[in-house]
């Protein structure tokens, strides 16, 4: 018998699994990849799952251009190493040609990513996209398959979910539908870091402790184009990290000096907070918010 | 730190949300912020204090059900084991629920209310428990504070429900008395039954030995894709990828190609990380021979030994999970390993009552119903009896017209 697999083997192994029935059951495969760390286990598990050949399907990023600049110059770094497509569809081109209605100039562009994706898909006619959500996440994401079923609008029904039993998944769907599907699932933040130290996989430098210039509004906003201290608004400079990394206007580092993979294991052996508890402004609205945004659509 | 995947069965109120909170609360797996949420909807319900079963409440229509529809997964460690919780509503409508919990699961908990002692339901949890061949079972008496947390209560029900287990073919059940609400037993010792000397329920679910839960013995690779890149410097490799189901493989070990019977030897197993020289399971690997011999998804290599059966026809138990009942003659498409192919049921054999567990003919099988019947493939089947090898006994029956999952199948003899 060879050496015992530990958890992260057996979730590694897993997600292999998943990418391959993709690759030999779905005919027009793409993988979301926005830079995060999440995606960034994705693409090291495609290498597992492909090499030596080449990834059957091209990354996608959707853009909100409320993306950090470290996230985006990272993400085209990658993409250039793998030596794999990356296909990239912006909000604001959304926003130009009028699919998108903008409430105001610097509103957060989370939600809007869903017209741009899905029309992205419908472009290019994929029928399944990989995405990096895991379960632990959220109470919706909870609920969900890892082949979730959209139908021809993009939607999720979480109550008229199929069956998914054993690994056995049922990749089919009609023309115009599409599977979402999520390696990930079973993973944890912790996992995802344990993996992170394990592969020695980089990250975008954002993800480890560094000084920010930051405002409090019911919690640490970074100060950029989208942030603008207000009047009567201090601007501090703190040791911060980011445990999530999506729209510039609403994700919120936590404070750390966590500066390696190794330290953040530990402090998020510690953490008492959920990552998007700590980070994501726009899951506070209400109870379902990701729910409502999930059933729309969104990743 | 190894995996162990378990799902909860109990009947609505048995306290399955409470458990599993308190269980996440006690093992440090709750989160600030999720307290936080769990409070302000205990207070906008009229309650106080933390209702841990609000945890588990995940979508709105639940929510303003107070009900869980569907089944949901929750994670959470110890510094011995990760753990993920197939969490499964126990409502009479939802056997198909249970059933996909428990697919994957090595272990099931079944809740037993104190106050009402063994109900069909619970025999109906432990009979889908066995059916889906999960290796363990704990019984968890519940709401012992509720009986006084009387000893000769907690005996009489595990002197019937241990009796029913072992009518069941149950090997590995273990019983303990727990309060969920107030923790006795859960992660904690209880101070209230010092009569119970067993383990508590969190260090049972961190001491049971799932090594063997995967059959070691046979060596089974059903084929998911062929790798041809046709790189530079490597123009002949041709890889076969896919996972190990069970049982282990070694580089130079002779194996045979099924259904086709070609036969030839491992020359590498290729990973990532460089080739190794040997693989067991669940590893996914890629697998290359030293003869080029015709292969392609829904093939499986295995040793020469203990091969499987190659089946035009067999006898399966089907769970049946579609609004649609199952007619007999009906046509489907049925995914067994990697390979899917067209099938028909010829017959139903019988139907069983999960409450009683005697069988009955049947002209049909509705949502939720169990029942035996016999299929024959288009394509022959390279597979085990579920009993055996869960992963090559195992298939999911799919309509080929409106693509839904209708079925979960085991294949009972070929
Ligand atoms: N007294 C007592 N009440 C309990 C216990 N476990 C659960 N309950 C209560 O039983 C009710 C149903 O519990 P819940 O966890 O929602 O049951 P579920 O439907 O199985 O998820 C709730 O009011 C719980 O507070 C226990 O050990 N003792």
């Amino acid at each position: 018998m060879p050496a015992r697999l530990s958890h992260l083997d057996v979730l590694e192994s897993e997600a292999l699994h998943i990418m391959r029935e993709v690759a030999a059951e779905c005919k027009n495969p793409v993988l979301l990849f926005s830079g995060g760390k999440d995606s960034i286990v994705m693409l090291r598990l495609a290498e597992k799952a492909f090499r030596p050949g080449r990834f059957p399907f091209p990354l996608m990023h959707i853009d909100t251009e409320h993306n950090f600049p470290e996230v985006i110059a990272f993400r085209d770094k990658r993409a250039a190493e793998l030596g794999e497509r990356l296909i990239v569809r912006s909000v604001q081109d959304s926003i130009d040609r009028g699919r998108i209605k903008l409430r105001h100039e610097n509103e957060s562009r989370n939600v809007m990513q869903t017209v741009t994706l899905l029309d992205a898909i419908q472009e290019f006619g994929f029928d399944a996209c990989f995405g990096g959500a895991r379960r632990d996440e959220e109470k919706a994401r909870a609920k969900e398959r890892i082949f979730s079923f959209r139908d021809e609008f993009g939607q999720w029904d979480p109550k008229n979910q199929r069956p998914e039993l054993w690994d056995l998944y049922n990749t089919r769907v009609h023309p115009g539908e599409h599977m979402r599907v999520f390696p990930l699932s079973n993973w944890t933040e912790m996992d995802i870091w344990q993996h992170i130290a394990r592969e020695k996989l980089a990250v975008p430098s954002i993800y480890y402790a560094h000084r920010r210039d930051v405002v409090w509004r019911g919690g640490w906003l970074p100060v950029s184009h989208l942030v603008q201290p207000r009047e009567g608004e201090e601007v501090k400079n703190i040791m911060v990290r980011f445990r999530t990394v999506g729209d510039m206007s609403c994700t919120c580092p936590v404070e750390s000096d966590a500066a390696t993979a190794e330290a953040i294991i530990l402090e998020t052996a510690g953490s008492r907070i959920t990552e998007r508890g700590a980070t994501r402004m726009d899951d506070r609205t209400s109870e379902a918010s990701m729910e409502l945004r999930k059933r729309e659509g969104y990743f | 730190m190894d995996l162990l995947r378990f799902t909860t069965a109990g009947s609505v109120d048995d306290g399955k949300s409470t458990l599993i909170g308190r269980l996440l609360y006690d093992a440090k797996s709750i989160f600030e912020d999720q307290l936080q949420a769990m409070e302000r909807s205990t207070e906008r319900r009229g309650g106080t204090g933390v209702d841990l079963s609000l945890l588990t409440d995940g979508l709105q229509a639940e929510r303003e059900q107070g009900i869980t529809i569907d089944v949901a997964y929750r994670y959470f460690a110890t510094p011995r084991r990760k753990f993920i919780i197939a969490d499964t509503p126990g409502h009479e409508q939802y056997t198909r629920n249970m059933v996909t919990g428990a697919s994957t699961a090595n272990l099931a908990i079944v809740l037993i209310d104190a106050r009402k002692g063994v109900l069909t339901q619970s025999r109906r949890h432990a009979y889908i428990a066995q059916l889906l061949g999960i290796p363990h079972l704990i019984a968890a008496i519940n709401k012992m504070d509720l009986v006084d947390y009387s000893e000769a209560i907690y005996h009489t029900i595990k002197t019937e429900f241990s009796a029913f287990c072992t009518q069941l073919g149950a090997r590995d059940v273990s019983f303990i008395p727990i309060s969920a609400l107030h923790g006795d037993n859960v992660v904690d010792r209880s101070a209230h039954m010092p009569w119970y000397t067993g383990d508590t329920l969190l260090n049972t679910l961190e001491g049971i030995h799932i090594q063997h839960d995967i059959n070691l013995r046979d060596f089974r690779f059903p084929v998911q894709l062929v790798c041809s890149p046709q790189i530079s410097g490597r123009p002949d490799f041709r890889g076969y990828m896919g996972r190990i189901e069970s049982g282990s493989v070694r580089a130079g070990d002779e194996i045979v190609v099924l259904p086709s019977g070609h036969r030839s030897r491992i020359k590498h197993i290729v990973t990532y990380d460089g080739n190794i020289t040997e693989a067991c399971a669940p590893q996914s690997v890629t697998l290359t021979l030293e003869d080029h011999i015709d292969i392609s998804r829904g093939d499986m290599i295995v040793h020469p030994e203990n091969p499987p059966r190659s089946a035009h026809e067999f006898h399966a138990m089907l769970c049946w999970m579609s609004e649609q009942p199952l007619q007999p003659r009906g046509k489907y498409l049925i995914k067994h390993t990697t390979h899917t192919a067209k099938a028909v049921v010829q017959e139903i054999e019988h139907k069983v009552d999960i409450n009683t567990l005697a069988t009955g003919e049947a002209s049909e099988l509705k949502m939720n119903e169990i029942g035996r019947v016999l299929i024959k493939v288009q394509r022959p089947l390279v597979c085990d009896v579920y009993r055996n090898n869960r992963a090559s006994g195992a298939f999911i029956v799919i309509d080929e017209h409106t693509n839904n999952t209708v079925a979960a199948g085991m294949i009972a003899a070929v």
